[in-house]
C-alpha cells in the first residue's frame, strides 16, 4: 500500500518512498557520492592498518601484524636510547663522591638539570616549585639550615628523610610542654616572652625566666638560643622560621611542640638522582 | 484513514499482581535494613519502603479514574498516553538544572580547591560522579524515556503498552537516580566510571529497564502503520545495547545481600576493557543513538520536511551500530591493554567516522528547503546547531582515537572539551530543542510563552559552550605538550604541579561558561513553566504579524 502513497517533493523535485509516520515523509535520495567513498577509504584504511599491525585475537595467540611492530617494543627501544644517554653520567655519579660531582664541569650541569626535573616532581609538592616552602615547610632559598645545609648534610636529609621510615632518618623530639605536664601554663607564658625578646630587644625578660630557658631549652637550642644543628633544634634568634611567630603560636609550639615530616627518599629515588637533587638545592642560593 | 481504539483501562488482576511484588520488595527492604552494617544502605532501603508504599497506593488510584488526557482521544482516533510524557518533560527539566549546577560547582573545585570545604559528601571525588550520572542518565535519560515515549506513540499510531508498566518505569527510574545520587554523597560506589551505583541499585535498575523494552517493543507491536519509522530503529537498538551493556559490566559479587560492597567478577585489564567497552558504548548508544531517535523525529517535525534519505538512515543506522561496539578499546591506548585490542579500537573508530556523519548530513539536508525558517525558529535554531555539535564531536572522536594524537591528548582536558561539545552541543541542545517542541503539544498550547526567550538561552548557552571547549581545548593541548616537553639533557622541563598552576586561568574561563549555559537552561525552564501556564508574551514575531496582518484584512 505504500508504494501507492510515493509522490514527488514539490520543494526539491525528489520523489518520496511513500512511507508516512504522524506526518513524516521521507525523500528518495540516494546517499552522498563523498560521503559513500569517504566511508569506503576509511575502511580499507582501517582494514590495511589490520593488517600492519598486531590486530585480530586468534584462539591461543594473535595476530602479530605484518609490520612485526609492537608498542611495547617501541618504547623499550626508546627508553633504551635515553638510558644509554644517561648512563655516561648516572653510572659515574653513582660511584663519584658529591664534591667531586659538582667540581666536574659536565656533571654538574647534568646534575643541576636533572635535580631541577626531580625536584619538581618529588619536592615542589611541599617545598614549591620555587623551593620557597610554605609553613612547616622550609624554604631552601635562604641561609638558615636546620639540619645543616653542606653538600653532605643535604644530601643526608635526602636520603633518610626527617622522622621518615628509614632507620637512619634524622630524629628529634621537643616535648610538647604542657600536654606532657613540664612546664605551668604561667611558665610557658614567661617562655614564650623571653623567645621573642631573642629577635626583638624591645621584649625584655626577668633572669628567671632566663633561667627557665636554660633549663628546659638549652640542651638543644643553646644557651644563646642560635641553636644546634646536630639535633636539628633551630637558630630562635633570626627573623627566619618554619612556623608563624606570632605569640599564640609560640605559646602553641611550646605547649604541643611540633614535628614536620620529611620522607625518606633512599629507594624510591636512585643514588645519581639523589645526588643531583642535593646538588641543585646546594646551587639554590644558601648552599655551605 | 482513522482507527478507533478502545479506551485504556487498568487489569485489576495486574494490579494487584503489581502490587503484590511491591509488598515482597517492602519485606525484603525491611530484611535489609534490620540486617545492615550500613548506615547508607538501611537509609536506602527505608527510602525504597517509602517509595514502594506510594507506589502501591498510586497503581490503585489509577484503577479508579484514567487521567482526563488518557481518556480523551486524538483526532486520528488513538488514546495516547500523554500524562507519562508530561511527567518525563518536567523530570527532565528538573534533573538537567541539578546535574549542571554540580557540573559548574565542579568546576569552579577545580579552579579553586577551597571550595570542597573539607568535608566528604562536598569532595570533587563524590560530587564527580554525581554530576556525570545526573546530567547523562538523569537528564539524558529522563528525556530519552520521554521522548521515545512520545514518538513511539505518534509514529506507531498506537496507544503506550501497558497501564501500569509505563508509570512504573518512569517512577522505577526516578528511584534509580536517587538511589544512586544520595549513594555517592554518602560514599557507596563500585568506582566503575559511568556505573558507579553499587549491585543492589544495579539490579534494581535492570528490571526498571527490561520493562522498558517490554513497553517499547508492546507499542511496537501494537502499531497501525507498515512500517517502523528510523527514529524508533535508534530508540530500540538504545534500548537494546544499554541492556546489554549494563549486565555485563555491572557482573559483580556482593559480599554480603545486606551489604553495599560488591566485587567485580573481571579482574586487571579484563575488567578495564569491559569497563571502557561499556563506557564508550553508552556514550554510543545512550548519548548517540538514543539521541539520534530524538533528532530524527523533532528535526523534520519542526522544520515540516521529508526526511532527507531513506537510504542513508538505513546504511548509516547498521553501519553505526556495528561499528560503535568495537571502539571502545581507544580509551585505552598505550596501556597494559595488548596491542592487538588497541588497533581494533582505533581502527574501527575512524570506520566509525561517516556512519555518525550519515545522522549528521541526514539532519541538516533534511532542512533543504526550509533554511529561511531557521531566521524566524530559534528552536529550529537549536536543533540544527545541535546537529552542527554532533557532526563536531564524532570528528573529534575518531581523530582522538589516532594513537598518535591519542599519545597527545590522553588524560588531559582536551577529552574533557571533547565530551562537552557533544554534551552540551549536542545532546543536551537536541533535548533542550525536543523539550520545546513537546511543552506547547502536550498542554495543548498555541505555542511557546516566547520565542525571544527561546533565542536569548540559545545565544547565552551558545556561548557557555564555546568558552568551555576552547578553554579545554587550549588548556589540554598545552597539558599534553607540557608534559611530553623535554630539555636538552633528557630532563623533563615541567613538574606536574607546573601543569597544574598553568591550566588555572582555563579552569576559571570553563566555570564561567558552565556558568552561562546554567543560565540559558534557567531561562528555557521560565520560558516552559509560562507556557504550561498558558501565558503568552504576546511578541511580534513575523508569523504573529503575518497573522495580524491578516486577520486585519479579514476584519476590514
Amino acid at each position: 500500500m505504500s508504494e501507492d502513497k510515493k509522490e514527488i517533493d514539490e520543494v526539491s523535485g525528489v520523489d518520496t518512498t511513500g512511507h508516512e509516520w504522524d506526518g513524516i515523509k521521507e525523500l528518495n535520495n540516494p546517499m552522498p557520492r563523498w560521503w559513500v567513498y569517504t566511508f569506503i577509504v576509511c575502511v580499507i584504511w582501517g582494514f590495511a592498518y589490520q593488517f600492519y599491525y598486531p590486530s585480530w585475537p586468534l584462539i591461543n595467540d594473535f595476530y602479530h601484524g605484518a609490520g612485526g611492530e609492537t608498542q611495547r617494543e617501541k618504547v623499550h627501544a626508546e627508553l633504551a636510547v635515553i638510558a644509554q644517554e644517561r648512563n655516561q653520567y648516572a653510572q659515574r655519579m653513582a660511584t663519584m663522591d658529591i664534591a667531586a660531582i659538582r667540581n666536574d664541569s659536565s656533571l654538574s650541569i647534568y646534575a643541576r638539570e636533572g635535580g631541577e626535573a626531580a625536584f619538581g616532581d618529588n619536592c615542589a609538592p611541599c617545598h614549591g616549585t620555587g623551593a620557597a616552602g610554605f609553613v612547616g615547610y622550609p624554604n631552601l632559598n635562604d641561609d638558615e639550615w636546620i639540619w645543616g645545609g653542606s653538600l653532605d648534610e643535604i644530601q643526608t636529609t635526602i636520603n633518610y628523610g626527617i622522622r621518615g621510615v628509614h632507620e637512619d632518618t634524622r630524629l628529634n623530639d621537643m616535648p610538647a610542654f604542657l600536654r606532657d605536664e613540664l612546664l605551668e601554663r604561667q611558665e610557658i607564658d614567661d617562655l614564650t616572652t623571653y623567645v621573642e625578646g631573642l629577635t626583638d630587644s624591645s621584649i625584655r625578660s626577668t633572669s628567671a625566666t632566663q633561667e627557665l630557658f636554660i633549663d628546659n631549652c638549652s640542651t638543644c637550642h643553646g644557651e644563646d638560643g642560635k641553636g644546634i644543628r646536630e639535633f636539628g633544634a633551630p637558630d630562635l634568634t633570626d627573623a627566619i622560621s618554619l612556623y608563624v611567630t606570632d605569640r599564640d603560636s609560640i605559646v602553641d609550639i611550646i605547649s604541643y611542640s611540633r614535628g614536620g615530616v620529611m620522607p625518606s627518599w633512599n629507594g624510591r629515588l636512585d643514588e645519581a638522582t639523589i645526588k643531583s637533587l642535593a646538588i641543585y638545592v646546594h646551587t639554590l642560593g644558601g648552599g655551605e | 484513514m482513522t482507527f478507533q481504539n478502545d479506551p485504556p483501562v487498568v487489569s485489576r488482576l495486574t494490579q494487584s499482581l503489581t502490587a503484590s511484588c511491591l509488598a515482597l520488595g517492602i519485606i525484603f527492604a525491611i530484611l535489609i535494613a534490620a540486617k545492615t552494617s550500613s548506615g547508607a544502605m538501611q537509609f536506602h532501603a527505608f527510602i525504597i519502603i517509602a517509595a514502594f508504599l506510594a507506589g502501591i497506593i498510586a497503581i490503585f488510584n489509577l484503577g479508579g479514574r484514567i487521567n482526563d488526557d488518557n481518556a480523551k482521544a486524538s483526532p486520528s482516533g488513538v488514546y495516547y498516553n500523554n500524562t507519562i510524557v508530561k511527567y518525563g518533560v518536567i523530570a527532565s527539566a528538573f534533573w538537567g538544572i541539578a546535574g549542571f549546577l554540580v557540573g559548574d560547582i565542579l568546576a569552579w573545585q577545580l579552579a579553586f580547591p577551597v571550595l570542597n570545604f573539607d568535608l566528604p559528601w562536598t569532595n570533587f571525588g563524590r560530587l564527580r560522579p554525581l554530576h556525570t550520572s545526573a546530567v547523562i542518565f538523569a537528564f539524558g535519560g529522563n528525556v530519552l524515556i520521554a521522548t521515545s515515549f512520545y514518538v513511539v506513540q505518534r509514529t506507531c499510531k498506537a496507544r503506550l503498552a501497558g497501564e501500569i508498566a509505563p508509570w512504573f518505569i518512569f517512577w522505577g527510574y526516578q528511584l534509580f537516580i536517587v538511589l544512586a545520587a544520595t549513594g555517592y554523597l554518602l560514599g557507596v560506589t563500585q568506582s566503575k566510571e559511568y556505573a558507579e551505583p553499587e549491585w543492589y541499585v544495579d539490579l534494581w535498575l535492570t528490571i526498571v529497564w527490561v520493562t522498558y523494552l517490554f513497553v517499547f517493543l508492546g507499542t511496537l507491536w501494537r502499531r497501525r502503520e507498515p512500517h517502523i519509522y528510523v527514529a524508533n530503529w535508534f530508540y530500540l537498538a538504545f534500548i537494546v545495547t544499554v541492556a546489554m551493556l549494563h549486565l555485563v559490566n555491572n557482573a559483580t559479587v556482593p559480599i554480603s545481600f545486606v551489604e553495599p560492597k560488591s566485587y567485580t567478577i573481571f579482574a586487571g585489564v579484563q575488567d578495564a576493557l569491559t569497563q571502557w567497552w561499556y563506557a564508550h558504548n553508552a556514550v554510543g548508544f545512550f548519548l548517540t543513538a538514543g539521541f539520534l531517535a530524538i533528532m530524527y523525529y523533532f528535526v523534520p517535525k519542526r522544520a515540516e520536511r521529508p526526511i532527507y534519505s531513506y537510504r542513508l538512515s538505513i546504511v548509516h543506522f547498521w553501519s553505526l551500530i556495528f561499528l560503535y561496539i568495537w571502539a571502545g578499546p581507544h580509551h585505552l591506548h598505550y596501556t597494559a591493554l595488548p596491542d592487538w585490542a588497541q588497533t581494533l579500537g582505533m581502527t574501527f573508530s575512524v570506520m566509525l567516522w561517516m556512519p555518525s556523519w550519515g545522522g549528521m548530513i541526514n539532519g541538516l539536508m533534511t532542512l533543504s528547503g526550509a533554511w529561511d525558517k531557521l531566521r524566524t525558529d530559534p528552536v529550529l535554531k537549536m536543533l540544527v546547531v545541535s546537529v552542527a555539535f554532533y557532526g563536531m564531536s564524532t570528528f573529534e572522536g575518531p581523530l582522538m582515537s589516532i594513537k598518535a594524537v591519542n599519545g597527545l591528548s590522553h588524560y588531559t582536558d582536551w577529552t574533557v572539551g571533547h565530551v562537552h561539545s557533544g554534551a552540551l552541543g549536542w545532546v543536551a541542545y537536541v533535548s533542550f530543542g525536543a523539550l520545546y517542541c513537546l511543552t506547547p503539544w502536550l498542554w495543548d498550547r498555541k505555542g511557546l510563552y516566547s520565542l525571544k526567550l527561546v533565542n536569548m538561552h540559545f545565544w547565552i548557552s551558545t556561548v557557555g559552550i564555546l568558552l568551555y571547549i576552547c578553554a579545554m581545548w587550549v588548556s589540554g593541548i598545552m597539558q599534553g605538550l607540557m608534559w611530553r616537553a623535554y630539555t636538552e639533557l633528557g630532563f623533563l622541563e615541567y613538574s606536574f604541579v607546573e601543569t597544574v598552576a598553568a591550566m588555572q586561568p582555563y579552569y576559571i574561563i570553563r566555570a564561567v561558561g558552565g556558568l552561562l549555559f546554567i543560565a540559558g537552561s534557567l531561562v528555557m525552564i521560565y520560558n516552559l513553566w509560562r507556557t504550561i501556564l498558558g501565558h503568552s508574551a504576546n511578541e511580534a514575531t513575523p508569523e504573529n504579524i503575518d497573522n495580524a496582518i491578516a486577520a486585519q484584512a479579514l476584519g476590514e
